[in-house]
């Protein structure tokens, strides 16, 4: 088969470089509107109902990616001391605590100001959410809206659409975005436009798709992005920029780039010697070496749990109904908000199927003090994978906020052991097959 | 069937005794009574569960709060910063003390909404989440929930292999109904006369309703209720306190009784679970739709609960008001995010109100209590001699 010509040099790195460039340009906006007085919507991650509150014209804070950046810009232990000093504990999530420093210095944050909450949309994906915005209701008077999406009640009971159980909690989900859009009402004093909804969904459904065609891109060896670094990028735009017509625009463009990549056979910057899952929240103190950690010795992050539930279940590719705008978000979140816990707490599950649909050579797992929600089950989902597959695993365990609690050369020590037994592992099977 | 009958004919501190010795017992001889008669049980973590439910099916319902046990086996199935119920209580099912036929876990915490796909790992009967609606200010949470509790009656009657009546869930509705009548009086005498039943009595007493036939527990509560109002006893010079913090994680039981020792326990949310709904649940009409009603509508509150009609420092205040405290302690368990967070909204709000506090940590397995009991003490003096 004739290989496609080479790509033109502009198209290769274009996600990351745009990518970075597209948050930035949020945090801008976000700190115009602070600076103007202007109101804002807090949302997060997982369930972020950004299809809704931009037809209010609600600009959108992601407290979580806020907190992120205090922790990658190495200043997360100022904001975490200040809101230690508050009376916050030191036991408790960092992102929440972050993010009461960025409240207590009046939206003060390295990327520029961040505006008020009027309001707060948050599921039940993570109960800390809910904590947290009862920190903003306190502090600000902010009007919280808790969309309740039910997940799934055990491991080998998915209620499937059409269920008695899934249309009990769709009717829910839907009954609740109903209120979710009277509240925006009267909060902006704006009618809901139903059209507008139609469209925000409509682009939803393009980074949807792509975001599902990204992620199965990386099952081809080598692996076209790091998942844990270029993937974070991507999971930036998709929540900052979720339902608009730039982030659909984005995420067009980044599947057409690596796809390329995947056509021409072109890889990360990482020779490839082992694939390798993370699964849990990334180490945002030391994001760049962590990954250097692996990547020195070969190893790449092809797939996460990160993606999985950080994106809010969009690798689910869900496609959004636009007929009927209402139900089907309704639909579409339970089912995509469903998996993203699923990735949590069946932790074990989620990453037996990427193992066999990946070609994984070893499983990389860090827990971390701030996220119980992602964190309590790794030790036992470890331990039941590993009695199912015969596949390599580190437990590694540290913070995504507290660099605190973060030991970078015991790291690098159960690091380097890890590779030492892949290697072996690799030797043990060639001189297998070859005897 | 009785499981409980070492109280009876006996005076009112050996009963008391007896009480203590079986909540204290982590081998749930109780339980472990209720199964060799053929009896099927139903393990739930904390906070609440519709008991009614599985009462209805003729299946025990224990409530799973973690216990004062050696995780031994359950410490390698999690990570570090934890709580010490998620372990205690697993090591309880992995080492069979507490043998279940059924496990539901809720979402209460992050931490324990993993608790039942753990559980499912390490177990080899059923384990799932009864998802209790986080938005209780929706108007579709109501019907929603008897949704779910209709679904998770399907899977009880599944486990006891019979389909449940209307009229069986009224009959438990009622029999419930009079259980948390006796538990209010219960609490209404510590607060009219704190010093006729002690702290940790009063603890015991509302604990065991979790590892009881309800009526049984019933039987206890309404022989023991007029011997302890009757009881010799003298007020003494104590101040009065409230405990908030005791929703999920449990304090020891030693740790509640050194409390009891230095000022008159009036109020707490220890167990909140067993005394969530604070009126009738009506026995009338769909009973399944007056539970699932009653949770949302005539409830108490707690720190994994989110209602905008219930502000939790403003509960807290009520609370403090109604028992006519002079103070409270703050208390979380170690490593609970909720617990821990709530601590700074009560802090400040009780500031607001210049009503005195005692914070602190504790954990099920401490059991050192000889600094705390200073400060404590020291923080009583305070007060005695402002």
């Amino acid at each position: 088969m004739q290989k496609p010509p080479p790509a033109p040099p502009t198209i290769l790195g274009r996600g990351n470089a745009e990518g970075a460039k597209l948050v930035r340009r949020w945090f801008e906006e976000l700190d115009a509107t602070a600076r103007a007085g202007g109101p804002s919507a807090y949302v997060f991650v997982m369930g972020s109902f950004a299809e809704v509150l931009r037809c209010f014209d609600l600009p959108l804070v992601l407290p979580e990616i806020n907190s992120i950046q205090t922790a990658v810009r190495h200043v997360a232990h100022e904001y975490l001391n200040e809101a230690e000093d508050y009376g916050f504990s030191p036991d408790i999530c960092g992102y929440v605590k972050a993010d009461v420093a960025v409240q207590l210095r009046r939206g003060e944050h390295p990327m520029g100001r961040i505006p008020r909450p009027a309001l707060a949309v948050l599921t039940n994906a993570c109960n800390t959410y809910v904590k947290w915005a009862e920190i903003w209701e306190r502090m600000h008077k902010t009007r919280v809206f808790t969309l309740d999406i039910p997940g799934t009640r055990a491991a080998d009971r998915k209620s499937p659409p059409g269920s008695s159980s899934f249309e009990n909690d769709r009717r829910y989900v839907e009954g609740q975005i109903r209120e979710l859009i009277a509240l925006c009402e009267e909060i902006t004093g704006k009618k809901f436009d139903i059209d507008r909804l139609r469209r925000h969904l409509g682009w939803s459904n393009e980074m949807n798709e792509a975001w599902a065609r990204i992620l199965e891109l990386n099952r081809g060896k080598p692996s076209v992005f790091n998942a844990l670094t270029d993937g974070t990028i991507y999971l930036g735009v998709s929540n900052a920029l979720r339902a608009t017509e730039e982030g659909a625009r984005y995420f067009r463009e980044l599947a057409e780039e690596l796809a390329l990549k995947r056509a021409q056979g072109i890889g990360t910057v990482t020779e490839e010697k082992y694939r390798l899952i993370f699964v849990g929240v990334p180490c945002y103190p030391i994001f760049r070496r962590f990954n250097e950690l692996f990547t020195e010795w070969g190893g790449s992050f092809v797939c996460s749990t990160y993606l999985w539930f950080a994106s809010g279940g969009a690798n689910r590719g869900f496609r959004f109904d636009l007929d009927r705008p209402i139900e089907s978000l309704a639909e579409g979140s339970l089912l995509s908000v469903r998996d993203a816990m699923d990735s949590m707490f069946l932790n074990d599950r989620v990453t037996e199927e990427m193992i066999e649909e990946f070609g994984i050579d070893g499983v990389v797992y860090h827990p971390i003090k701030s996220c119980r929600t992602v964190s309590t089950g790794l030790a036992d989902g470890r331990r039941a994978l590993m009695e199912r597959k015969d596949v390599a695993t580190l437990f590694l365990e540290s913070d995504m906020m507290d660099r605190r609690v973060v030991s970078e050369a015991q790291m690098k020590n159960r690091a380097d052991a890890f590779f030492e037994g892949l290697a072996a592992r690799r030797q043990r099977e060639a001189a297998a097959a070859g005897g | 069937m009785n499981v409980f009958d070492a109280w009876k004919g006996k005076p009112l501190d050996e009963a008391i005794l007896e009480c203590r010795e079986l909540y204290e017992d982590a081998s749930y001889p109780t339980v472990r009574r209720w199964r060799e008669a053929g009896g099927k049980v139903l393990g739930h973590f904390q906070v609440y569960f519709p008991e009614e439910l599985a009462h209805a099916a003729g299946l025990l319902p224990v409530k799973v709060r973690g216990a004062t046990v050696d995780a031994m086996q359950a410490e390698s199935r999690f990570g570090s910063y934890l709580c010490s119920i998620l372990k205690t209580s697993l090591e309880l099912a992995i080492s069979k003390r507490l043998e279940l036929d059924l496990f539901v876990s809720h979402p209460i915490c992050d931490a324990a909404r993993n608790l039942a796909a753990v559980f499912a790992r390490n177990t080899s009967y059923p384990c799932q989440i009864l998802y209790l609606p986080q938005n209780a200010n929706s108007k579709h949470a109501a019907t929603y929930l008897a949704g779910e509790y209709r679904r998770l009656l399907g899977d009880i009657e599944g486990v006891r292999g019979q389909k449940v009546t209307d009229e069986a869930l009224r009959r438990s509705i009622k029999v419930f109904n009079r259980n948390r009548a006796l538990l209010r009086e219960l609490y209404e005498l510590r607060r009219d006369a704190p010093w006729l039943v002690a702290a940790d009595e009063a603890y015991v007493l509302t604990g065991l309703a979790g590892i009881l036939p309800r009526e049984e527990h019933n039987d206890l509560l309404q022989w023991i209720l007029p011997e302890l109002r009757t009881r010799p006893g003298r007020q003494q010079d104590r101040i009065r306190v409230v405990f908030e913090g005791g929703f999920c994680e449990q304090p020891p039981l030693d740790l509640i009784r050194m409390i009891g020792q230095s000022c008159y326990l009036v109020d707490d949310d220890l167990l909140i679970g067993l005394r969530w709904i604070t009126s009738d649940v009506p026995a009338e009409g769909d009973p399944v739709a007056a539970l699932a009603e009653s949770y949302l509508e005539r409830s108490s509150y707690s720190p994994v609960q989110h209602d905008l009609r219930k502000p939790k420092e403003k509960m807290l205040l009520e609370r403090i008001r109604e028992s006519r405290a002079d103070a409270a302690i703050l208390a979380a368990a170690k490593m609970c995010e909720p617990g821990l967070e709530e601590q700074v909204a009560y802090t400040r709000a009780l500031d607001e109100h210049k009503v005195p506090y005692f914070v602190t940590e504790f954990q099920e397995t401490m059991t050192s209590f000889d600094q705390l009991e200073i400060q404590l003490e020291t923080f009583v003096e305070n007060l005695l001699f402002a």
